[in-house]
C-alpha cells in the first residue's frame, strides 16, 4: 500500500482550477518529486495533501485513510509535516522556539529535547543559533530552520516545497545531501523542486506537472535523460 | 509657573497612573487582536463597559442580599471580578465566532463595520437593559474602598504637594499590575503563549504546526475581553457612576494608547496608556496654567490626541514599534 496517493484531485483558487485531476503516489521510502515550471500547481498539490486548500473532487489517501477533506492542524498530528515555499519560519520567535513550534503536540519535555538533539545531528548550525530570532538567520540557515522545525514533529511523509529557492549553489549542495541522508535513514519524501535537475538526481521516481496536469511520469533516470524534459526544464 | 506645576505634580501622577493602568489593560485587548487578526475590534471598549455594568450589577445584588456586608469587601471584589473577567471573555469569543469569523477572508474594511455594529448593539442592549430593570440607563455602584491616603511628598521637598488617593486606586494599580504581568508571562513562557505569537506571525503556517489557529483565535479574544471585563468593573469601583456609553470615548483612547505604542506590541499597548493616562492628567491640571486660561482641563483629550497626531507623524511604528519586537 501506498503511503501517499491522490486520486484524480481537483483544486480550485477561487475561479481557478488549479489542480485538474492529478493523481499521483508515493512509496513508503521513496523519494518523489514533482517538478514543472511556474504556476504548474506544485505547490497546489503540496496544500492540497497537507490540508491548506481542499479539493473539490477526488481523494487524498494518506496511509490508506482518507485526508482529503481534512483541515492543516489535524494533517499535522498525523505524521505529514509541510516545509511550505519561501520556509516561513516564524520571524520573530527564536530558533529554539520555532523548532518546539514544530513539536507542539508533544507534552513531554523529554521527547522535544531528544527530538531537538537529532534535529542537530542534521543541521548543527541551528545549535549555535539557539537563542537567535529566526529571521536574523541567512536563507540557508531558515531553510535548515524549516526543515529542522518539520522534523521535530518526527513525520513518516515529509513535504518539502523549493527547499532550494534562493539559496547558493554550495548551500543547495548541502541541502540535497541531507534530504538524501533523510531517506536513506528511511523518510518518505515529497520534493517539489523548480531546480529539476538535481532533484531528478536524488528522486526514485518523479512527475512533471503542466498547468494542473500530470504530463509526465517516470524514473528520476528516466526522465533526466528524456528529450522533452530536458527540452522544457534542464535546458 | 513652574513652581506651581511642581506643586501639583504628585497628584498629577497618582491620577494619571490610575487612569493610564486602565487605559493600558484595554489597549492590551486591542493590540492582541490586531496583532493576530490584523483587525480593529471596536467591539472592545463595550466588552469593557458591559464588564463595569455586570460588575456593578452583581455588586448591587450582593448588597441588596445583604452579602456585601457579610463578607470582607476585597474578597466580594475578587469574586465580581473572577466571574465578570469569565462572562466578557465568553463574550469576546461569541462575537469573534458570530460577527468575525465569516468575514475572516473578506477585506479588512468590512470586518471593521461588522465590529462597529456589535459596539453599537452592545451599548444598546446594555442600556435597554439596565433602563428597564431600574428605570434609568445611569448606574451608580455601591461605594466601595473610598477611603482617602495621602502620600506625604511635602515632606521630601516643599516644592510638592501631598498626593491623595483612595484604596480602590491602591487596589486598581495592584490588580491592572498583576494582570499583565500575568500576561507577559503567559504570551512569551507559555506553549500556548508561543502558539499565540506564532499564529500572529504567519497563521497559515502555524496550522501546518498542528496549531488549531481557530482554537488560537477564540483564546486571544477570550483573554483580551477577560482582561477588558475585569478592567471594567475595576473602573466602575474606582469613579462610581457608569453609564452604556463610557466605552466609546474610553476605548477610542485605549486605542490611541496602543497606537501610540506602536500596535501589535503587548509591551507598547502596556507603556503606551500609562504615558497616556498621565499626559491628560498632566494636561487636565495644567492647560489653564500652560495656555494664561485660554484652554482649560477641558481640552485635555485634544491634548491627548494632539500628542498622538504628532507621534504618528515622527514615528508611524509607534513609540515602542521598534525596540521591542515582540508582536501578538
Amino acid at each position: 500500500m501506498s503511503i501517499l496517493q491522490l486520486k484524480d484531485v481537483n483544486t480550485f483558487y477561487g475561479g481557478i482550477h488549479a489542480l485538474k485531476g492529478i493523481s499521483i503516489s508515493v512509496e513508503k521510502g521513496e523519494i518523489v518529486t514533482l517538478i514543472g515550471s511556474n504556476g504548474a500547481g506544485k505547490s497546489t498539490t503540496l496544500k492540497t495533501i497537507s490540508g491548506q486548500v481542499l479539493p473539490k473532487t477526488g481523494s487524498v489517501f494518506y496511509e490508506g485513510k482518507d485526508i482529503s477533506k481534512q483541515p492543516a492542524h489535524l494533517t499535522a498530528q498525523t505524521g505529514i509535516a509541510h516545509v511550505p515555499e519561501g520556509r516561513r519560519i516564524f520571524p520573530k520567535l527564536t530558533v529554539k522556539e520555532n523548532l518546539e513550534m514544530g513539536a507542539f503536540v508533544v507534552k513531554d519535555k523529554k521527547v522535544i529535547k531528544e527530538r531537538m538533539e537529532q534535529v542537530f545531528n542534521y543541521f548543527p548550525r541551528l545549535k549555535e543559533r539557539l537563542s537567535q530570532k529566526g529571521g536574523t538567520m541567512s536563507g540557508g540557515e531558515q531553510q535548515m530552520l524549516a526543515m529542522g522545525r518539520a522534523l521535530m514533529s518526527k513525520p513518516r511523509l515529509l513535504l518539502l516545497d523549493e527547499p532550494s529557492m534562493g539559496l547558493a549553489p554550495v548551500i543547495v549542495e548541502q541541502i540535497f545531501d541531507i534530504i538524501s541522508d533523510l531517506n536513506k535513514e528511511g523518510m518518505t519524501i515529497l520534493l517539489v523542486e523548480q531546480n529539476a535537475f538535481q532533484a531528478l538526481q536524488i528522486a526514485h521516481r518523479g512527475y512533471v506537472l503542466q498547468t494542473g496536469e500530470i504530463v509526465m511520469a517516470g524514473h528520476g533516470q528516466e526522465l533526466i535523460t528524456n528529450e522533452s524534459v530536458r527540452e522544457a526544464y534542464l535546458a | 509657573m513652574l513652581a506651581e506645576i511642581l506643586q501639583s505634580l504628585p497628584q498629577v501622577l497618582v491620577d494619571g497612573i490610575a487612569l493610564g493602568a486602565i487605559y493600558a489593560v484595554i489597549a492590551l485587548g486591542y493590540t492582541m487582536v490586531y496583532g493576530i487578526l490584523e483587525l480593529i475590534n471596536f467591539a472592545h471598549g463595550e466588552i469593557f463597559m458591559t464588564g463595569a455594568f455586570i460588575g456593578v450589577a452583581m455588586l448591587i445584588l450582593m448588597t441588596g442580599m445583604g452579602w456585601l456586608a457579610a463578607m470582607p469587601a476585597v474578597l466580594a471584589l475578587i469574586l465580581v471580578l473572577v466571574v465578570t473577567s469569565i462572562l466578557t471573555g465568553f463574550m469576546g469569543v461569541g462575537i469573534e465566532r458570530m460577527a468575525y469569523r465569516p468575514l475572516r477572508n473578506s477585506p479588512k474594511l468590512i470586518t471593521l463595520i461588522s465590529a462597529i455594529g456589535v459596539s453599537f448593539l452592545l451599548q444598546d442592549l446594555v442600556r435597554f437593559i439596565t433602563e428597564y430593570k431600574r428605570g434609568n440607563y445611569i448606574l451608580t455602584g455601591p461605594s466601595m474602598f473610598n477611603e482617602k491616603f495621602s502620600i506625604k511628598f511635602s515632606s521630601i521637598s516643599s516644592s510638592f504637594s501631598d498626593a491623595f488617593f483612595k484604596t480602590s486606586t491602591l487596589i486598581l494599580i495592584v490588580a491592572v499590575v498583576i494582570m499583565m504581568v500575568g500576561l507577559d508571562f503567559f504570551v512569551n513562557k507559555t506553549k500556548w503563549g508561543m502558539a499565540m505569537r506564532a499564529v500572529a506571525q504567519d497563521r497559515e503556517t502555524a496550522s501546518l504546526m498542528s496549531i488549531n489557529v481557530n482554537k488560537v483565535i477564540s483564546l486571544t479574544f477570550f483573554i483580551g475581553s477577560a482582561l477588558g471585563g475585569a478592567t471594567g468593573v475595576l473602573f466602575a469601583v474606582q469613579y462610581g457612576t457608569i453609564d452604556p456609553y463610557i466605552g466609546f470615548i474610553l476605548g477610542l483612547k485605549a486605542f490611541t494608547a496602543a497606537v501610540l505604542g506602536g500596535i501589535g506590541n503587548i509591551r507598547g499597548a502596556m507603556a503606551g496608556g500609562l504615558m497616556l493616562g498621565i499626559l491628560e492628567m498632566f494636561a487636565a491640571a495644567n492647560l489653564q496654567l500652560l495656555t494664561g486660561g485660554i484652554f482649560g482641563a477641558e481640552y485635555k483629550d485634544v491634548f491627548a490626541f494632539a500628542i498622538l497626531i504628532i507621534v504618528l507623524i515622527f514615528k508611524p511604528e509607534g513609540l515602542f514599534g521598534k525596540a521591542v519586537t515582540e508582536k501578538v
